[in-house]
């Protein structure tokens, strides 16, 4: 096995067209941080574009961004602090969460389509791909997309590319829109709701003209384990709702949200992104000796009964909410999940919406489909997608799933 | 003018069959055959083009669409779907021999969903009435087209309609969450739904704006939003066109997201100051929009902001709206800037490239030495928050060869629109009109991997063919792989 390491655009191409032609297989990787998310691989090669990195293009103005694939996050978000600028949904840091070293890049992030709680309001990192160029399995090098914010010239590929875990092209260069940083940033903590009403309040919130940026339900376990003081203080489970924009508005809203919904404690600035960090990255349910980690995300109004019933068969289960309820993080007790990791469980749960394997031992991860197991319909079409992208299935093989 | 596919004689002789074929599958007035009926599918909102289908098929149900779509891909008969034929970039232009598939009776409400923050539909409500239906609770479905009020939500879906409020809230992508579609093979595939994400790859972000080409949509899940519960407009007028430009680039580097904010130039301004009384300054070379909306303290915030803004970048005009009849009447001009144009030319060409902004001060410059080399004046609208161009190419289509001209004007617009970093349409969709232009945005290996994509839903290449590829390829030829083995170019690699 050898590792390639190209340095530009035209040598991945060169990599891949090598790696086809012998019908050897590559794991794209940059960062390294995410290896442990999907169904684990043995592939032939490592194709490694930690060496495609730097920040091609930054134009505040036009709210635009160019960087390689290979550039690292804690970069180009310290280049966009400069301008008040961020990405906007939010990208979670999941390196505690998967035992993972090391610097996540930006195309880690892109080709697994991860967002933190802004995505309630903000949208996921699939919604601010503008465009990019990447390698296919044919070895050819490819565009889709452009450099301004507005554009539907050509089918949406980006939208694809996001969330295809590298299986479809390795990526060598992306265009992000980017926004203002909002000026300032509260939060309004609701202590000692029950799961229901604290799913019904946040949706509530969501409804209301008060521009709700955050929404999480912490139960009193995971409600403990935050290092925001507000948070772990109220001794229950803790409902937070996120006020981000200009300091007029935001001190408004917050008396105004607080009429809709009840009085609460408030997080300062400071407390509020730590705490919302701490959600992104599945701190509440961190650091408790063998457990597996699932991701659901069901009908969000239903979650409270889709996590209750999941603990009615493994009492074990810890979890807590984002996005209004469309997000449940569990964790279970590996033990008690057994050798399913509680998938049977787990994904007769919610009647829609799906469930993701996302922290557990490798060996796991290569018996129980990591992700939801998809209709004959769309794994047809999933399958001769795959097929237009990679012919010889020699990008991340059987990362998403077996055979694929 | 562009080439359509030509027609297959044999479908065109198997005509009569394939009428009475269609009628067993959908019965009654749902299968439309009679010539003069026809005419009222030949065109949509890109009329210069127009041809009437062989025939037209409305079906009512999914299980027809299915069926539909069965029949035709058995006896590879082209589709096209169609909305409510209000593009503007000819996505719904029959062929002549082609079912054309008309959704308009899929119009209903499915289900009004505020607790999860959603409305699911079917495909032929108008955008607009999504919004009418969820008002009553302070919500609203954000995208808005000017057509909102015609146009559908299935069109919306296909086309990735956009509107003035894309800046801040996104365009239909954004904002649809899931669907239920039909492939040509009769495959009824639901793609996500009331949740958040895609449990696999994201086939729904692909079919939103993928004209009409990978399915026929029979329902819609879209998000909701709270309205905001203000907003309040600025009319702001510049002594030049790269004033006003700079002064866009000034309210977003402060931070400020304006749900919108368009820029007219003189000739639209008068067009629509003449047509609408909508109190334009009519002494300014380039007149701007921005509405900021949320709540009170926020909007007078801002507005406050924006207003330092537009002084330091040298307004020569200001007035904030001091009512929502005031801020209602600021619009009224910009929306009927269309319809204010036709009144001034017989026939108008509206195009839709987006540029940098920094590029709006050289781009516009051109369009006025273009203005003279054709012969053909131009009124230019902007949605200046992302950079969408809609330069209103006029021209009078019983005049001789003007219509050719306005075609090449317009090419000739979304060229150096591709030229200085921008792309050949923001919000209306590649269609027929843009078609043969693509190969200035893309080359071969991107055009074959788009096209790569069509293949995994339509093999035989029977949903709206035609469209937005300049030459369809044939999908066994563009699924080979053409290495050979040792002779590879592989130089100096690093290897580890």
């Amino acid at each position: 096995m050898s590792v390639l390491k190209p340095r530009d655009a035209k040598e991945t191409a060169e990599a891949v067209a090598w790696a086809a032609a012998e019908g050897a297989s590559l794991e794209v990787v940059a960062g390294g941080t995410k290896r442990a998310l999907g169904r684990p691989m043995k592939t032939d090669h490592v194709l490694d574009v930690s060496q495609l990195e730097g920040i091609v293009a930054y134009e505040p103005a036009e709210l635009v961004l160019t960087a390689r694939p290979g550039e690292k996050l804690a970069s180009i978000a310290a280049e966009l602090d400069k301008n008040r600028q961020v990405l906007s949904f939010e990208p979670p840091d999941w390196r505690a969460l998967l035992g993972a070293r090391g610097e996540a890049t930006l195309g880690g992030l892109i080709a697994c389509n991860l967002a933190g709680s802004r995505r309630v309001r903000a949208g996921s990192a699939r919604d601010y791909v503008l465009g990019f160029s990447a390698v296919n399995g044919f070895g050819d090098i490819w565009k889709a997309g452009g450099k301004v914010v507005k554009n539907v010239t050509g089918y949406d590929m980006g939208k694809l590319q996001a969330g295809a875990y590298g299986t479809l092209s390795a990526l060598t260069e992306l265009t992000l829109k980017v926004m203002p940083k909002p000026e300032t940033a509260c939060t309004l903590v609701l202590h000692g709701l029950a799961d229901e009403v604290a799913i019904q309040t946040l949706a509530k919130a969501l409804n209301s003209p008060f521009e709700v940026s955050g929404a999480a339900h912490l139960p009193p376990s995971a409600a403990r384990r935050s290092k925001a003081g507000a948070v772990a203080a109220g001794s229950g489970a803790a409902t937070a709702l996120r006020l981000e924009g200009p300091l007029p508005s935001v001190a408004y809203r917050a008396d105004a949200l607080e009429k809709l919904v009840g009085r609460g404690a408030r997080l300062n600035e400071t407390e509020t992104q730590v705490f919302w960090s701490e959600v992104g990255a599945v701190q509440p349910l961190l650091e408790q000796g063998l457990r597996v980690v699932w991701r659901l995300c069901p009908t969000p109004s239903m979650s409270p009964s889709v996590a209750h019933s999941i603990r009615g068969a493994l009492p074990s289960a810890e979890f807590y909410f984002d996005w209004g309820g469309g997000l449940i993080w569990l964790s279970l007790d590996a033990e008690q999940a057994g050798a399913d990791a509680g998938a049977r469980i787990v994904r007769r749960a919610p009647k829609s919406g799906h469930a993701t394997l996302i922290a557990a031992p490798e060996a796991l991860r290569a018996t129980v489909p990591v992700f939801e197991p998809l209709s004959a319909a769309v794994a047809e079409l999933t399958a001769r997608v795959k097929k237009g992208f990679d012919p010889r299935g020699i990008l991340n093989p059987g990362r998403m799933y077996q055979g694929l | 003018m562009i080439a359509m596919p030509e027609p297959d004689r044999g479908v065109l002789e198997r005509r009569a069959e394939i009428v009475e074929g269609l009628r067993r599958l959908v019965p009654g007035e749902g299968v439309i055959d009679r010539e003069r009926e026809l005419r009222a599918f030949e065109c949509d909102g890109l009329t210069a083009y127009r041809q009437p289908p062989m025939v037209a098929v409305l079906p009512e149900t999914t299980a027809q669409v299915q069926e539909v779509m069965r029949y035709c891909a058995a006896n590879r008969i082209k589709v096209v779907p169609r909305g409510a034929g209000t593009s503007l970039s000819g996505g719904a232009l029959p062929l002549a021999d082609g079912v054309l598939l008309g959704m308009g009776k899929f119009n209903r409400i499915l289900e009004i969903d505020p607790a999860n923050r959603c409305v699911v539909t079917q495909p032929g409500v108008t955008n607009l009435g999504i919004t009418h239906a969820v008002q009553g609770l302070g919500l609203y479905y954000a995208p808005d087209p000017s057509s909102q009020i015609a146009c559908t939500i299935g069109g919306n879906v296909a086309e990735n309609s956009g509107g003035v409020h894309c800046l801040k809230y996104g365009l239909t992508t954004n904002n649809v969450i899931g669907v239920e579609m039909v492939t040509i093979e009769g495959e009824i595939v639901r793609l996500g739904g009331k949740h958040f994400d895609s449990e696999g790859l994201d086939l729904l972000g692909a079919v939103v704006g993928s004209e009409g080409m990978l399915g026929v949509v029979t329902e819609v899940t879209v998000r909701i939003l709270p309205k905001p519960p203000g907003a309040r407009a600025l009319l702001i007028g510049f002594a030049t066109v790269e004033g006003a430009g700079d002064c866009v680039a000034g309210v977003i580097g402060a931070g400020i997201i304006p749900g919108g904010m368009e820029i007219m130039d003189r000739p639209a301004v008068a067009a629509a100051e003449a047509f609408v009384h909508a109190g334009y300054p009519l002494d300014c070379e380039a007149l701007m929009i921005v509405e900021l909306d949320g709540c009170e303290a926020e909007v007078d915030h801002l507005i406050a902001a924006v207003e330092a803004i537009a002084d330091r970048h040298g307004a020569t005009s200001r007035r904030a709206s001091q009512s929502e009849e005031e801020r209602l009447l600021f619009w009224a001009g910009r929306k009927a800037a269309f319809p204010a144009v036709g009144r001034i030319s017989p026939d108008y060409y509206c195009m839709d490239g987006t540029i940098p902004r920094r590029e709006i001060g050289r781009v516009l410059q051109q369009m006025k030495q273009m203005e003279a080399r054709f012969g053909l004046r131009c009124a230019n609208v902007f949605h200046a928050g992302d950079g969408n161009l809609h330069p209103l190419v006029l021209y009078d289509a019983n005049k001789p060869g003007e219509l050719d001209k306005a075609e090449a004007f317009g090419a000739e617009i979304l060229r150096l629109c591709v030229e200085v970093g921008g792309v050949l349409t923001g919000e209306h969709g590649v269609g027929v009109e843009k078609r043969d232009l693509m190969d200035t945005m893309f080359n071969e290996a991107d055009l074959n991997q788009q096209q790569r994509l069509k293949c995994a839903f339509d093999a035989d290449g029977l949903l709206n063919p035609g469209k937005v590829f300049p030459q369809l390829c044939r999908c066994a030829e563009l699924g080979r792989m053409h290495v050979h083995s040792g002779r590879l170019a592989f130089p100096d690699l690093p290897r580890f």
